[in-house]
């Protein structure tokens, strides 16, 4: 696959991505380059190929058509080598009900082949992140879907990716949720961690994203979003507060 | 590989949470088949005209053939509604995928994992054929490894067939028009010979009277001219399965 000329930090370059499913072109011919430790966002209504895009940057779904690096590599050759350096927040939870918060962690963590007494430091340190450290030895059914998604989140970095995929992170979410999931996925960015999420949500994109893309009606342009001098978030009563670091 | 060992340790670490209810399970359910049916009804067989079956007590006869149908049992129960869940109801497998394993890892690690089930109720069976007194040799000991390799010849084909599936609704039906019916009519409950000629055919084409007939003589002892058919015949089944399953399961899983 030939690379063509794009700015060497670029973490993730896409040139004419396509999917197609059938007859269905779920992804129709898009640009995009996603640079390193910026928040990169695909907004558009369900259904615009959000998804699909996500799983072909995920390393599990192959491109019908054009050209797809991802961290330098190709996603068809190197899928494996490729999401050994990626985190995934798939849009459903795909947590093991059969297994407790903590026990979901470390087996995530042994697919990534990391040693079990790192794997269990790094659980504790993800479940403090997360603030789910007093529901470590509980079982993951009982938990609220916020507590489910920020459980999701920590698995994704269970392996301390670079790159972190989020597909509708807050999706079902009530605003207080919300809140805490945009509060923890700021924090990470402030850590250098590059973050790439869809979203059918015009705040979400606002409060996380420096750029994104808009999808679906047959015309994807990449924006800018406008910079945001006082970077804060809504909280759950309407009242802008100031990010914590 | 090592990838396929790390899906087995998960399996491994769920195992660790159920494996009491199961493992009653493993043991109960033998103590009840051979205490019912072969000391039971066998003690109606041993007062008749007959009074043994292939020239040993009915219970002797009974065993192994039970613990070729337990293994075909088990591997029905483990490659349908838990593949199924983890394939779509629970997406396990898509979370699998995320990391470095690919989809030969979690086939390699489901079909590593069936082995270690098959051969655990097995091993449990077994024990409670010694408690029963119907192990006389130490070659009995090799009815383990056919049974687990009949347990592939259904568990892969079985798997390949659930990776297709939208819905559940196929596997009573394969309950009801493959297991169950092999498991009374195949060879298990009495020889296949006392079946019409169309029923043994029938029978012959799939592994569970070839495992049953390759236990029993491993068990009883005495000569099994066909011994090595019907061993071909079980690793075909189980090789054919592995391959369908290679086959449905990326289809399924990568899009």
């Amino acid at each position: 696959m030939a690379t063509s000329p794009t700015a060497p930090d670029a973490l993730i370059h896409a040139r004419g991505l396509t999917k197609r499913f059938d007859r269905l072109v779920a992804v129709d011919a898009i640009d995009f380059d996603v640079q390193r430790g910026e928040a990169f966002g695909f907004l558009g209504p369900n259904g615009a190929g959000k998804t699909s895009t996500m799983r072909m940057i995920g390393c599990v779904s192959s491109p019908s058509g054009g050209e797809l690096r991802v961290l330098g590599l190709d996603p068809v050759l190197d899928g494996p080598r490729i999401r050994a350096r990626l985190g995934v927040v798939p849009q459903a939870d795909t947590l093991d009900m059969e297994l407790r918060v903590d026990e979901n962690l470390l087996t995530y963590a042994r697919y990534f082949d990391i040693p079990r007494d790192v794997a269990r430091a790094r659980t504790q340190e993800l479940l403090e992140f997360v603030q789910l450290k007093d529901r470590a030895r509980d079982e993951v059914e009982p938990l609220s879907g916020g507590m489910k998604r920020r459980l999701t989140i920590a698995r994704a970095l269970v392996n301390d990716p670079g790159l972190l995929l989020l597909d509708e992170p807050t999706t079902g979410l009530d605003p207080q949720a919300r809140h805490l999931v945009w509060d923890r996925l700021y924090r990470l960015k402030q850590r250098g961690v590059t973050i790439v999420l869809t979203t059918h949500y015009m705040d979400e994109a606002e409060q996380l994203c420096d750029r994104l893309v808009v999808m679906g009606q047959g015309e994807d342009r990449c924006l800018r979003v406008a910079a945001q001098p006082d970077r804060s978030l809504l909280d759950p009563r309407g009242a802008r507060t100031p990010l914590s670091d | 590989m090592t990838g396929i060992l790390h899906v087995v340790e998960h399996h491994l670490m769920v195992y660790r949470r159920t494996w009491k209810g199961s493992m009653f399970v493993s043991f109960a359910s033998p103590v009840l088949f051979l205490a019912a049916i072969g000391i039971g009804l066998g003690s109606l067989i041993a007062s008749g005209p007959v009074r043994t079956v292939g020239g040993v007590s009915y219970l002797t006869f009974l065993a192994p053939g039970l613990l070729a149908a337990t293994a075909m049992q088990t591997a029905f129960v483990e490659t349908t509604y838990p593949v199924m869940a983890k394939i779509q109801w629970l997406r396990t497998y898509d979370g699998m995928l995320a990391t470095p394993l690919t989809v030969r890892d979690v086939l390699g690690g489901e079909i590593g994992w069936l082995v270690i089930r098959l051969a655990t109720t097995a091993f449990a069976f077994f024990f409670v054929m010694l408690l029963f007194g119907t192990v006389h040799t130490v070659a009995s000991l090799l009815t383990i490894p056919v049974v687990v390799l009949n347990g592939l010849a259904f568990g892969a084909p079985i798997f390949a067939f659930t990776a297709t599936q939208r819905k559940d609704k196929g596997f009573p039906t394969i309950g009801r028009f493959i297991i169950t019916p092999l498991f009374l009519l195949g060879g298990v409950f009495f020889p296949i010979q006392q079946l019409p000629q169309l029923a043994q055919g029938i029978a012959w084409a799939t592994p569970l009277a070839h495992s049953v007939v390759l236990s029993r003589s491993l068990a009883i002892g005495g000569a099994n001219p066909s011994a090595l058919i019907d061993l071909a015949v079980l690793a075909a089944y189980a090789t054919l399965g592995i391959i369908a399953a290679s086959i449905t399961l990326p289809r399924r899983l990568v899009r």
